[in-house]
């Protein structure tokens, strides 16, 4: 690795990219010799956990207490001595609030954040999934991103699940629109959202095998057949380099 | 199940092949069953696109409405973390195929959060997002009408719906080259700046949609048959909309002003004069109301935002990102074989700046990097809260893009608005929740 590279970059934060783990090297893929791409030095890394400390700001300033300290000391009445049990880091990052919620008490924390009249969190857009594979023991995420209007803010809730026991409450008790949100985080990632009225596959076929947004799965991923020919699946045709 | 795809476990089946209706109303007519479940779509004329409904009926009553979707599934997300950020825009603008500008604003103001660099995009840039976002906002209503007319069997109407959204893609094909999916919108700005006679094409346009939009209303807003088809029909209230997470003009028409470019402006939407159009009616005729009188307003903003582009401060501005290592290399230009790269730049890579090649060389085949973290973003679309959720991992292709498509939310609330109705309303409500497949499934 050059000298050039562990240099902080432009539009990167400014920690020592040294003291970060390597999460990905070269670019395409590409192993052994003939890569004639120039990509095979891209050392990407991953990035640190952050957790924020107060005061939170709000979305254009930080440095003083704002509208996600407001948010913050409201839920933590509403929640009582539970707050720090229930939150397990808070990150605000770009202009936006995030509270990372343990999923034993998503729905207790939903809840609050819905009826609270000082929270008043009664819109929600759904349920986006991300998969990283390499946080052992919380792979699998489920992002809520809450909207009030009777306070004009916005809130993101994450929630995370280990691999090996892809479980997480359903919260469409609290948030009815969250059905179909949910069917399609279970049919892209595989979390099981424990008493969903009828959790399916939305997207893909129901006899379909695996989930496709997950990480560990190729992209195309099945072979495809025209005419009675078949391809093979992308990643695993003949690889020239 | 062990039943096969064309065996049911329970009651009897009736396939119908175009064979003499007589003879089949007279088998359902002698038969017990109480419920008939039918299958309406997936290709079916009025349920705008490949979504299937599968009701169960009593007499003429819905009982019971299912809709099923997935079957435009084209995984654009999962083909996204394949390409680089730029080439992200050229995936999404496909998603919600009837309003491709909102799309690729969405993503890329989420692109532009992640960057850090949201106060740095170009005035005349944003200018002209609000401008084609707009033209947008006219063609998906313009369909949205459109085809609603057809589907009720008024013929004229989509006749003339298709014809005032030709205008404006007329206008997208003049200025961006293509009438669809034309990833203008770009992280760092737009693809390229109006050409010559782009802004007289968009005078005449303002000249001529007023009226037409008038004429439309002569037709509509008062017709006997169009309101019996369209009043109290579909009620959805706004608690309803709430818990089903409804926005956009069905939101709007069950009361509630709520319209991002007023409530959290983007794009510099909070120094355009405009007003957010309600009803109260909560019924199909509210949401056309509201979709008509957002058209006027929207040709409102058109004329603001030209005369903007027109005026001394903006007039000859970039239109992208100043910022070498995030901005696209090139001036785009049109050629006689097409759109491509000006041929100063290529005369300026190819024959004297071997800085310039390799610089062009990296951003165009690998792309800019951006910094580790997530980014939520919303539009107001024609059909509601347009979001993206953009996470990326520090490199040069995003790492998961999630849309929240208002198409796939608002569906949801299509068993509250037809269960206990007509099933003839359901062709009314699924129009007026104005779907597009495309997003709903991406």
């Amino acid at each position: 690795m050059s000298e050039e590279q562990n240099k902080p970059q432009e539009n990167l934060p400014a920690v020592n990219p040294i003291e970060l783990p390597i999460a990905r090297k070269g670019m395409f893929g590409v192993k052994g010799t003939g890569d004639t791409s120039g990509y095979g030095g891209l050392v990407v890394r991953r990035p640190p956990k952050l957790s924020s400390p107060r005061p939170y700001g709000g979305p254009d300033r930080t440095g003083e207490p704002g509208e996600f300290d407001v948010i913050a000391d409201e839920l933590e009445r509403a929640l009582g001595d539970g707050f720090h049990d229930a939150v397990e880091r808070v990150v605000v990052d770009r202009g936006e609030l995030t509270f990372h919620v343990k999923r034993e008490r998503l729905v207790e924390v939903m809840r609050h954040l819905r009826d609270d009249p000082a929270l008043r969190f009664e819109l929600s857009l759904g349920v986006s999934g991300v998969h990283y594979p390499h946080e052992t023991g919380a792979e699998l995420h489920a992002v809520y991103h809450l909207c009030s209007i009777t306070h004009n803010r916005r809130l993101r809730i994450e929630v995370s699940c280990p691999d090996a026991d892809p479980h997480i409450p359903s919260t469409v008790s609290v948030y009815p629109t969250h059905d179909w949100h949910e069917r399609e985080t279970y049919d892209f990632f595989g979390i099981i959202f424990d008493g969903h009225p009828a959790l399916t596959r939305i997207e893909m076929p129901d006899d379909w095998e695996g989930h496709p947004q997950r990480k560990d799965y190729p992209l195309g991923g099945i072979p495809v057949e025209y005419r009675g020919a078949s391809t093979p699946a992308p990643d695993q045709r003949r690889s020239y380099s | 199940m062990t039943a096969l795809h064309d065996e049911t476990t329970e009651g009897k089946v009736y396939t119908v092949n175009g064979q003499d209706w007589d003879e089949l109303v007279k088998q359902i007519s002698e038969s017990s069953d109480r419920h008939l479940v039918v299958n309406m779509g997936p290709q079916h004329p009025s349920t705008h696109g490949v979504l299937r409904l599968v009701l169960t009926l009593d007499g003429e009553t819905v009982v019971e409405a299912r809709p099923v979707i997935g079957y435009l599934h084209t995984g654009i997300e999962k083909n996204m973390e394949y390409r680089t950020w730029t080439q992200g825009v050229t995936f999404v603008t496909r998603m919600d195929y009837l309003s491709p500008i909102f799309n690729e604003t969405a993503y890329c103001l989420a692109v532009e959060k992640l960057l850090g660099i949201t106060d740095r995009i170009p005035e005349r840039a944003q200018v002209l997002r609000v401008l084609m976002m707009e033209l947008n906002r006219i063609s998906s209503h313009m369909v949205a009408i459109a085809t609603f007319g057809m589907e009720l069997g008024a013929t004229s109407v989509m006749i003339y719906g298709f014809r005032e959204r030709e205008m404006v893609l007329d206008l997208f094909e003049y200025i961006t080259g293509l009438r669809m999916n034309m990833a203008y919108v770009r992280p760092g700005g737009v693809s390229m700046d109006l050409p010559a006679g782009a802004v007289d094409k968009i005078g005449e346009f303002l000249k001529i949609m007023p009226k037409r939009v008038k004429d439309m209303r002569k037709v509509l807003d008062e017709n006997p048959v169009y309101l019996r088809r369209t009043r109290d029909i579909a009620y959805l209230d706004l608690t309803g909309c709430m818990a089903l997470g409804v926005t956009g003009p069905m939101l709007r028409a069950a009361g509630l002003p709520w319209d991002l470019r007023k409530a959290q402006p983007y794009c510099g939407y909070e120094t355009y004069d405009f007003e957010v159009p309600t009803e109260t009616g909560c019924d199909v005729y509210s949401r056309y109301l509201v979709r008509m009188a957002e058209v006027e307003e929207s040709l409102k903003i058109i004329q603001q935002a030209l005369d903007r582009l027109t005026g001394p401060e903006l007039k000859g501005k970039p239109v992208m990102i100043e910022d070498k290592k995030i901005g696209w290399p090139s001036k785009l230009a049109l050629g006689p074989d097409g759109l491509g790269n000006s041929p100063d730049h290529i005369a300026h890579i190819m024959g004297t700046s071997m800085e310039a090649l390799i610089h062009h060389f990296k951003l165009v085949t690998e792309g800019f990097r951006v910094p580790a973290g997530q980014a939520y973003a919303a539009v107001e679309s024609p059909r509601g809260e347009l979001g993206a959720h953009v996470v990326s991992d520090g490199g040069t292709r995003p790492y998961r893009v999630h849309f929240r498509d208002p198409s796939f939310t608002n569906l949801q609330a299509i068993p509250a608005t037809v269960e206990g109705g007509m099933v003839a309303d359901v062709i009314s409500a699924i129009a007026s929740i104005d779907p597009v497949m495309g997003g709903v499934d991406r």
